[in-house]
């Protein structure tokens, strides 16, 4: 049976991992290699790491750990931040990265979706949205949440998944970093819609949100990163709990 | 060992030689006839797309060569896929070592979401093949949309919207549709034991 999956986010920059609240104030959680290996060895399903570097020379210090985790690591992992191009991708995933995560860029070039799709497989091809609720749509934000857009969650993922996504990856902005659960209902509205895999991200403060987010939510996949940085809730303890609640997990 | 693993235009080879090394093998990565035939065991991965694979493969002659190979020859993931005679994805003739065709996976339900992606778990049928009997029931990871339909060739089920090959052998040709590289220490277990037949 196919498990669902918990998948440790590592926000990179200038090769450090950090983490923010509500999209700001970096707290610092370690060395990004050797945390993914220390989530792979506790049993974590997928790793993602986000590339929040603007400069060049942290573009290329990136692509050098993407490199390292490759060799270290021997679990899937998605890369992020600052893909432009399939040139952009083909680095990336040379580089060693099973999947690429396109957030602003897909919004700003919907065709770079279908272009990767294309060139390397849907499976390749994560789009990222961050979504903020505005009371009575979700609406998509560009650049880490700075810039909001004239997109609609479910009318962007649906045509993301239409251009060839392979996995979209929903990020609730009003739930991330506030450790109150994930954004369940709009997770399961978008479950009914699309017919590729959602990963959940923002909210996880407790085992209980992930068992939320697995039923409730419908979600494929969970997404979190302070709650694992600072050990808060261990990957080994979080799986045999939503074992024991009937959800499949990897033990 | 001299272990190959076949450069082309669908690429997680860093991937599968990360994952050697990490077995302390160092494997080349190369499109050079000459020093693919002269391997001792040959890797075909890939994570891509089956018409741009196949065109490429193709303009290069390297899909001769691959047919050609007489050691053990282990396709991954799309390699699996392309080993075989067609392929739904593009519309494209493939190698034809196993005579199967690949097939687009159909959700029954909205519970199935395509691609099929993530850890499930395996069946083995055959032990003869890449995995071991003692891997029966171990979570591996797969990422595809495409799938091998159960065969004669067929060593390992797994069982998403139907049945289908999660590894396959012939002769000298072994495959798996799933990423033994990204499978943890069962995934590191699988490649130890194709480098030990």
């Amino acid at each position: 049976m196919l498990a669902k999956r918990i998948i440790p986010c590592l926000d990179v920059k200038d090769g450090k991992t950090v983490k923010g609240v509500n999209f700001v104030n970096f707290r610092d959680a370690g060395d990004p290699v050797s945390l993914g290996r220390q989530y792979s060895e506790a049993g974590a399903d997928e790793l993602v790491y986000l590339d929040i570097t603007a400069s060049h020379e942290g573009r290329r210090t990136f692509i050098d750990l993407v490199s390292r985790v490759a060799s270290n690591v021997s679990i899937p992992f998605t890369v992020g931040g600052g893909i432009n191009s399939v040139a952009d991708v083909e680095t990336l995933l040379n580089a060693g990265a099973d999947k690429v995560s396109i957030n602003s860029s897909a919004i700003r070039r919907p065709d770079l979706i279908g272009d990767i799709s294309r060139r390397f497989g849907a499976q390749v091809c994560v789009v990222a949205i961050d979504a903020r609720f505005d009371g009575r749509e979700w609406i998509c934000y560009l650049n880490g949440g700075r810039i909001a857009t004239d997109r609609r969650l479910m009318e962007w993922a649906y045509e993301a998944q239409e251009r060839g996504a392979g996995e979209i990856l929903f990020t609730s902005m009003d739930h991330d970093g506030v450790k109150t659960g994930f954004a369940c209902e709009a997770l399961a509205e978008l479950g009914g819609r699309l017919s590729i895999p959602i990963i959940a991200s923002g909210g996880a403060g407790a085992k209980e949100h992930f068992l939320d987010v697995f039923t409730r939510g419908r979600a494929d996949a969970a997404l979190a990163a302070s709650i694992f940085h600072f050990n808060e809730i261990p990957i080994p303890e979080l799986k045999r709990y939503l074992s024991d609640n009937n959800v499949p997990v990897r033990l | 060992m001299d272990v190959a693993i076949i450069k082309y235009n669908a690429g997680n080879n860093f991937s599968v030689q990360g994952a050697l090394r990490r077995l302390g093998i160092e494997a080349s990565v190369t499109d050079d006839p000459e020093l693919i035939r002269k391997a001792d065991k040959v890797i075909f991965p890939g994570v891509g797309e089956a018409r741009t694979a196949m065109e490429y493969l193709t303009a290069c002659g390297l899909d001769r060569v691959i047919r050609s190979l007489v050691q053990p020859v282990l396709g991954i993931c799309i390699g699996q896929q392309l080993m075989c005679r067609h392929s739904e994805e593009g519309d494209v003739d493939c190698l034809g070592i196993f005579d199967a065709e690949v097939k687009r996976f159909r959700p029954t339900d909205a519970e199935f979401k395509v691609p099929h992606t993530g850890w499930n778990t395996i069946s083995v049928v055959n032990d003869g093949g890449v995995v071991p009997s003692r891997f029966d029931g171990s979570y591996v990871y797969y990422v595809h949309s495409y799938y091998v339909p159960v065969n004669s060739c067929t060593d390992v089920l797994t069982d998403y919207i139907v049945p289908f090959s999660g590894a396959m052998h012939k002769g000298n040709f072994y495959s798996t549709q799933f990423h033994p590289e990204k499978s943890g220490g069962v995934g590191s277990d699988i490649l130890k034991h194709f480098l030990d037949i």
